[in-house]
């Protein structure tokens, strides 16, 4: 916004996590405005990347798809532990070519990937922008791809880019 | 006065539930971590713990502390959000490593960089991972 308030949104979270951390209340509100304002400050000091936002719309369809996604693969990988461990040769290295280049939405694909069980980021390359994941249970390949592709980075282009 | 006699049966049962669940996918997770063999199946295992099985538990503890002090309480739901937020930090710090070592001891269960630039002209290979790339590339065209 300006050299005062460079993230008022990121100030307005940072009070809302203090009070619910210390409670409601007045003498909470001042300490924790403070200290948000000033950690507001130290972040634009880094000069980060602003994430610029096209379609704000689509992150409640995006999460709700990966709360989904989430709760599924809990059930599969529960599933195949308790049956016994698993026989080798199933879980392996894929790698997918990725269109998508906003940082933000990139570090939020690592979130996606690392959050639900099964798939693992391993490495992105830059350079190439190459995703290396690692897939638990890799029966189909074609289908793990159409997931990443299709389901979550065809949606965070369409609210980064 | 004990809290948790006081209880409505149906906060009980949810809150059972919710904590049962939690522990059970964290104890899973735990057991796949003792389990399974290599470092690549094993980080795939504790992910259980950091997603239903904090969110169980916390859901849990949001609704307890909800019912016992007759007010909202979310601070519990905090413990979510750092859980989630931070653990592609070390997950990735801790396979890219992996990741390193094993190119460096050329290790052929791991995909090289080598492998990677020359997907085109490599066939016939017996890892998995050129399968996958001829895969890709139909995929793309």
């Amino acid at each position: 916004m300006n050299r005062l308030f460079p993230y008022p949104f990121l100030v307005v979270l940072l009070v809302i996590t203090w009070l619910m951390l210390a409670g409601f209340s007045v003498g909470q509100f001042l300490p924790g405005t403070l200290t948000a304002i000033m950690a507001a400050w130290g972040l634009a000091a880094l000069h980060p990347v602003k994430p610029r936002f096209q379609r704000r719309d689509l992150l409640f369809k995006l999460a709700a798809v990966v709360f989904y996604d989430i709760i599924r693969s809990n059930i599969a990988v529960a599933g195949i532990i308790l049956r016994g461990g698993k026989k080798a040769g199933v879980s392996s290295f894929i790698t997918i070519p990725l269109d998508l280049r906003d940082p933000t939405g990139l570090a939020i694909l690592a979130v996606i990937i690392t959050g639900t069980p099964g798939t693992a980021w391993i490495d992105y390359n830059s350079a190439r922008s190459t995703l290396t994941l690692h897939v638990f249970d890799l029966v189909d390949e074609a289908a793990w791809l159409d997931l990443i592709k299709n389901r979550y980075e065809y949606l965070l282009r369409e609210i980064f880019e | 006065m004990n809290p948790v006699t006081d209880l409505p049966l149906w906060a009980a049962w949810l809150i059972a539930f919710f904590l049962l669940l939690g522990a059970g996918l964290t104890l899973i997770g735990s057991f796949g971590l003792f389990r399974l063999p290599g470092f690549y199946d094993r980080i795939h295992a504790p992910t259980l713990g950091t997603s239903w099985g904090t969110a169980g538990i916390v859901i849990a503890s949001v609704i307890y502390f909800s019912v016992t002090e007759s007010q909202l309480v979310l601070h519990p739901l905090l413990i979510g959000v750092f859980v989630t937020v931070t653990t592609p930090v070390t997950l990735i710090l801790l396979s890219r490593a992996a990741l390193y070592r094993d190119r460096a001891e050329n290790n052929p269960d791991v995909p090289s960089l080598q492998l990677l630039e020359n997907t085109s002209q490599e066939s016939g290979s017996k890892t998995d991972s050129v399968t996958v790339h001829e895969s890709i590339g139909t995929a793309k065209e």
